[in-house]
């Protein structure tokens, strides 16, 4: 959206997100429940935006951020009943900080490589996560997965979906926020530099390994803090949460939303969360629905859905010119 | 006259409100269906979905005066995705009940759903055993249909015993269902004096048994398989391959329906054990396989069975109730004091809402059956074991100390 400015930009975020509060609650107690859901993921693909989009690093292993801060959530709550009460709230900085630990564990080993290897190592990283929960059967409850006794209640009851979609609204906002300004900042432009010239980058001095590293272990926790988010929302965790298939869907997203655009990832998790979670309770033919999409947006729109307004900008602008009634001079 | 914009919004949002919440018709009963549409199991789900609705249409969408709404949804064989599908068939559709599910796990994930919206669910398929045991009480909305994994396999140790086996070896699917109708059949075999000398589990899904099968003792007298899905296709015709001499017997999902008439003649005479077989050579049973075969050309599986069965058990409470719904508590207990005379034989409750039902051992043979004419495998079933509660023999207070079969419960005192 080059062709508007960004007091612009800022404003049709903020509008966007005041029509999401103002209509949620009247969408229905399903549609809300889905839409707290998008917002959850939107938090997990942002994550991921910051190393796709901003850093250049394709990550295939985010949903194991998402995993450990869900299956904290859910052996705290299960075993200690623990963050049933204000202590949620201390569940939510676990939740950040062991998505946060995991990937400084995880990126010792990754950040090391670059492309397509770096693809593989995370996607293995994320696979050894699955693992964990599949097969740690104590601790994770293997295949079952394990139940939550309830949202929490502090206060106010989160039982009651809008409540909690007003929590997990506000986290995301608040994830927007932080990450925008993230994102501005002399480090995340530095980001960026590193994904447009590595190697320019290092000669200039910057510690290319470090910044990686860093926001490496930001977006592992948001990936964590999206975790606790996803268990509460649906008092369930199963080793398909963490299964390969969320990590692509999460990669996905970005791509669909547009990456580099951070709220692009947003809208990437709602309209894939809401095609195939709504689309599928509609018709049977749901998959070829998502398909085409994919397909339609990466042949016509490789800047993601984000690209169309500055598209149909374009082409407005460019329209005048190929009318016979031209009045602008060679 | 202007009207203010808002008096108008607000009507209009009335409006909407209220169509929404508005009660469906007084006689209308809307059940939720969970089964598997797309993926590796959408088979298996279209089975269960036959089985329903062949028993919805013949009795033209009426169970005892009440229309029925029959909404299924796409459970994808995931235990996430059947807690969302279930909220919205609680929360959108509004329904009375959700029947379904395919795996344990997803059994194990749908029933909190159940309490907390207070809600009937009805696990037709899932089999998991804690669903009935140690968890039940927490779950006071469930009643179950199908049966529970550790349920055949009691009886079928016994059986294995009386056949002479002394020493088997195990290989079974590595899950919860696995451990589950594994530690039956240990608990049970090692009881009448067998010995389990080893346990072999290869991860769900495996196609390639070449790592497993030389693993097997050759001192065994038998073979215990568990296989589900696409591994009870592979693994006969992999076991054959290998020369082997033994005979082999295994858990229902093994021998069923589903996959048997996909399976070569290397079967034909495997032994295994179920609540149901499409070969069961009773009037009521060859009415059901005949009808369902000339409506959806194939020979039922326990997946259709089990939710034919299920629809009817709705269908006599309803009839009890005059129709009307009588709310879940009411439901689930009118329906627990149920005794049917269903398609897989006499079902009746025990005091944990499980079916109490016969279990049949069940030997693969090629023949012709119910008037088809071409020779086809089938489940003959050998012995019967009449009205087979989940605790067999054992006494529930006892049973129920000690914890859910597992990987490692029984211990494999035996193993060499």
């Amino acid at each position: 959206m080059a062709f508007l400015s960004t007091r612009r930009k800022l404003l049709t975020v903020l509008a966007i997100l005041v029509i999401v509060v103002v209509v949620t609650p009247h969408t229905g107690p399903f549609l809300t429940l889905l839409i707290t859901r998008a917002l959850v993921f939107a938090i997990l693909a942002m994550s991921l935006d910051i190393l796709l989009g901003f850093t250049g690093l394709a990550s295939l292993g985010q949903a194991a951020y998402l995993g450990v801060g869900a299956y904290l959530t859910a052996i705290l709550a299960t075993r200690y009943q623990f963050g049933l009460g204000w202590s949620f709230w201390a569940v939510i900085v676990l939740g950040a900080l062991i998505g946060a630990a995991s990937a400084a564990l995880f990126g010792l080993i990754a950040i090391r490589a670059t492309g397509v290897y770096f693809l593989m190592i995370t996607l293995a990283l994320g696979q050894c996560v699955w693992g964990l929960a599949y097969r740690w059967n104590s601790l994770t409850g293997g295949d079952n997965g394990l139940n939550l006794p309830g949202r929490p209640t502090f206060g106010v009851a989160m039982a009651s979906d809008l409540n909690w979609f007003y929590l997990v609204f506000g986290f995301f906002a608040a994830s927007l926020g932080i990450l925008y300004l993230l994102v501005l900042s002399p480090f995340g432009r530095s980001l960026e530099g590193i994904r447009e010239q590595e190697v320019r980058m290092r000669i200039l001095g910057y510690n290319t390994w470090l910044h990686k590293y860093i926001a490496f272990v930001i977006a592992g926790a948001f990936g964590g803090l999206a975790g606790v988010l996803w268990a509460t929302t649906n008092g369930h965790v199963s080793p398909e949460d963490v299964v390969l298939t969320t990590s692509v869907d999460a990669l996905l997203m970005v791509v669909l939303g547009g990456s580099g655009t951070l709220v692009g990832g947003a809208i990437g998790a709602a309209a894939v969360l809401l095609l195939r979670e709504y689309l599928s309770t509609l018709v049977p033919w749901w998959q070829y629905a998502l398909g085409g999409v994919y397909v339609l947006t990466i042949l016509y729109l490789p800047g993601g859905l984000m690209s169309i307004p500055a598209r149909m900008h374009q082409w407005r602008a460019r329209e005048p010119r190929t009318g016979t009634l031209a009045a602008v001079p060679p | 006259m202007k009207t203010p914009v808002w008096i108008g919004a607000a009507t209009a949002a009335c409006l909407v409100m209220g169509l929404a919440a508005a009660p469906a018709a007084a006689d209308e009963l809307r059940i939720g269906f969970l089964a598997p549409m797309t993926g590796p199991f959408a088979q298996v789900g279209k089975d269960m979905v036959n089985g329903f609705e062949m028993y919805l249409d013949s009795v033209k969408n009426n169970f005892g005066g009440a229309t029925v709404k029959f909404i299924v949804e796409d459970e994808q064989a995931k235990p996430p995705v059947s807690v969302l599908k279930a909220e919205k068939l609680i929360r959108q559709d509004q329904v009375h009940m959700f029947v379904g599910g395919v795996l344990a796990s997803t059994g194990y994930a749908l029933a909190p759903v159940s309490t907390r919206e207070k809600t009937v669910y009805i696990p037709s398929i899932p089999a998991a055993d804690d669903l009935t045991q140690r968890d039940s009480g927490k779950y006071p909305y469930l009643i179950r249909t199908g049966w529970s994994s550790s349920q055949p396999v009691h009886p079928f140790g016994q059986w294995a015993c009386e056949q002479g086996y002394k020493r088997i070896a195990v290989i079974a699917a590595d899950y919860a269902f696995g451990y589950e109708t594994v530690g039956g059949f240990q608990k049970s075999f090692e009881g009448c004096g067998g010995k389990i000398i080893q346990k072999i589990w290869p991860p769900l899904g495996t196609i390639d048994f070449g790592p497993f099968i030389p693993t097997i003792k050759q001192d065994a007298d038998a073979i215990f398989t568990l296989m589900v899905g696409p591994m009870s296709l592979q693994f006969p015709k992999q076991l054959a391959a290998s020369g082997n001499t033994k005979p082999v017997i295994g858990g229902g999902t093994s021998y069923d329906e589903f996959s048997l008439p996909f399976m070569g003649d290397e079967v034909i005479g495997h032994v295994s054990a179920l609540q149901y077989s499409a070969a069961l050579d009773t009037p009521k049973n060859a009415e059901f396989v005949k009808a369902y075969r000339a409506k959806y050309g194939k020979v039922p599986s326990y997946f259709s069975e089990s939710n034919y069965t299920t629809a009817q058990l709705i269908d006599e409470v309803m009839k009890k109730t005059g129709g009307k719904w009588p709310g879940p508590e009411q439901f689930v207990a009118t329906m627990a004091a149920l005794k049917i005379d269903a398609v897989r034989g006499p079902v009746s409750f025990d005091e944990f809402r499980n079916p109490v039902q016969n279990i049949y051992v069940k030997k693969v043979e090629k023949k012709k059956m119910f008037a088809y004419d071409k020779d086809e495998l089938w489940n003959t079933v050998i012995k019967t074991y009449p009205a087979v509660g989940q605790f067999w023999t054992y006494g529930k207070d006892e049973f129920l100390k000690q914890p859910v079969y597992s990987r490692d419960f029984p211990p494999c005192k035996n193993c060499e």
